[in-house]
């Protein structure tokens, strides 16, 4: 297995190094270059780590096989522009728009399209002033600090307010747009939000719109994912939920669902922390009885069921 | 004749990819960048004028290679330097400091001779740009 693998990054840097000598049609290897990027790493962690997202997950394939390609194309002196890969993750709150947004930095990364692979992360108020003159500096020294990296502008509509034709969001905007334009090789920006506002957003701002080659749309999780992703997140913080807790969660789920304010994953994280809570005042009450380390661990379906969300519908009843 | 302050300012001028290879280095050890100009050359001159903050948390020195090149178009006449602060308790000072862009004519120093009791000679230096009021001491014409 190592064997094989050390011989085809031998073949490669081979094919590397007399590329410009080579016959036009001489076999290029995709697969080699694909295993040396590391980019699968990024794509299997992707995969692991996230529950559901189909359609986010094979488009986030597709952008790393055209960056790929382009790079493959580069290495033989072909002509290959660097492809514009500022993007837009629109979606409901708790879908995983971050999450995905540090994987892409890391695909990125691998592939040698941004220097340093972080993330900066930053919403209206990191970019826009309070008074004339405050917003240049403040969106250059973000601008900066993403250099080499992507920048995340979570919530970007609020960028724009056609309200107050004095707000200095125009301001940020503009200048995003410059820098957006003239150091392609040194940021990749990233917006995110609502998919209907940041489509109001991009329409009313056609340059920077233009100028956002991939949209990708998160949609919400279904009741099964939720549980899984509830799953997975107690098993990383080492809880687990007994049988009854179980279906007292699913029941949870579908109750939390159609509340309003239901924000995917972040709902389940902060359901599962208010849990947490729960137990501990219920193994504190009980403390004259022994604590075992399994007793640690579980959930029970009380520490679930006492939840508001179960009263809203006793009320509505 | 050439102004020898900083690092590196016997070697000739350094192009803009090894100023950015320098600044890789100074981020890379987690040291503050930042961007100071003058006109006024004298050795003993330690305060220049700040352009813009330092840039703290930076990851890439494509930041600071725009700041030096906004430095440079609103200075092209002016001494501009790349400092960098190294924060790390007991420390607190500068880890590395050079010239980055100097006018094109550089008139250099006058030896100024003082005489004094007994017929002893002070010395000092004057740089004979600053016989010129600030702002018009490398203007050109």
């Amino acid at each position: 297995m190592s064997g094989e693998a050390h011989d085809s990054k031998v073949t490669t840097a081979a094919a590397a190094s007399t590329a410009g000598d080579r016959l036009e049609d001489a076999p290029l290897d995709l697969d080699a270059l694909y295993r040396e990027s590391k980019v699968h790493e990024a794509i299997d962690a992707l995969e692991r780590e996230l529950v559901g997202l189909v359609p986010v997950k094979t488009r986030v394939g597709e952008i790393a096989a055209l960056l790929l390609v382009e790079k493959l194309r580069r290495s033989v002196g072909m002509q290959a522009d660097a492809p514009p890969l500022h993007m837009s993750f629109t979606g409901n709150p708790g879908t995983g728009k971050t999450t995905v947004a540090m994987r892409m930095a890391a695909i990125l990364h691998n592939l040698d399209y941004v220097r340093k692979g972080h993330l900066v992360a930053v919403t209206r108020d990191d970019l826009v002033g309070q008074y004339i003159g405050h917003t240049a500096p403040k969106t250059k020294e973000v601008l900066k600090k993403a250099m080499g990296g992507v920048l995340f502008i979570d919530e970007a509509y609020y960028l724009y307010r056609p309200e107050n034709e004095r707000d200095y969001g125009q301001e940020a905007i503009e200048i995003l747009l410059q820098t957006m334009e003239n150091q392609r090789d040194d940021l990749v920006v990233i917006f995110a939000g609502y998919h209907d506002r940041m489509e109001r957003f991009f329409s009313s701002n056609p340059g920077l719109g233009s100028r956002v080659a991939h949209h990708i749309d998160f949609p919400d999780y279904q009741e099964d994912e939720l549980l899984e992703i509830a799953g997975r997140m107690l098993a990383q913080m080492q809880y687990r939920l007994s049988d009854e807790a179980h279906g007292a969660l699913r029941e949870y789920i579908t109750l939390r669902r159609q509340q309003p304010h239901f924000a995917n994953a972040r709902s389940i994280r902060n359901a599962l922390d208010r849990a947490r809570l729960r137990q501990a005042n219920r193994l504190f009450r009980g403390r004259s009885r022994s604590v075992t380390r399994e007793m640690l661990a579980t959930i029970e379906a009380e520490d679930i069921l006492a939840s508001r969300v179960f009263n809203a519908r006793v009320d509505d009843g | 004749m050439k102004l020898t302050q900083g690092a590196f300012s016997y070697l000739p001028d350094l192009t803009d990819d090894q100023i950015t290879a320098q600044v890789e280095y100074c981020l890379s050890r987690g040291w503050a960048v930042s961007v100071e100009y003058t006109d006024d050359p004298h050795p003993r001159n330690t305060y220049w004028d700040m352009y813009g903050l330092p840039m703290f948390d930076l990851r890439d020195a494509a930041g600071v290679l725009q700041e030096i090149n906004a430095c440079r178009e609103t200075y092209p006449e002016h001494y501009i330097k790349v400092n960098a602060f190294d924060s790390t308790h007991g420390w607190e000072a500068l880890q590395l400091s050079f010239i980055v862009n100097r006018p094109a004519e550089e008139p250099g120093f006058a030896l100024v001779r003082t005489e004094t009791a007994g017929r002893n000679l002070r010395y000092t230096t004057t740089a004979y740009a600053t016989d010129r009021p600030a702002g018009q001491r490398y203007a050109k014409g």
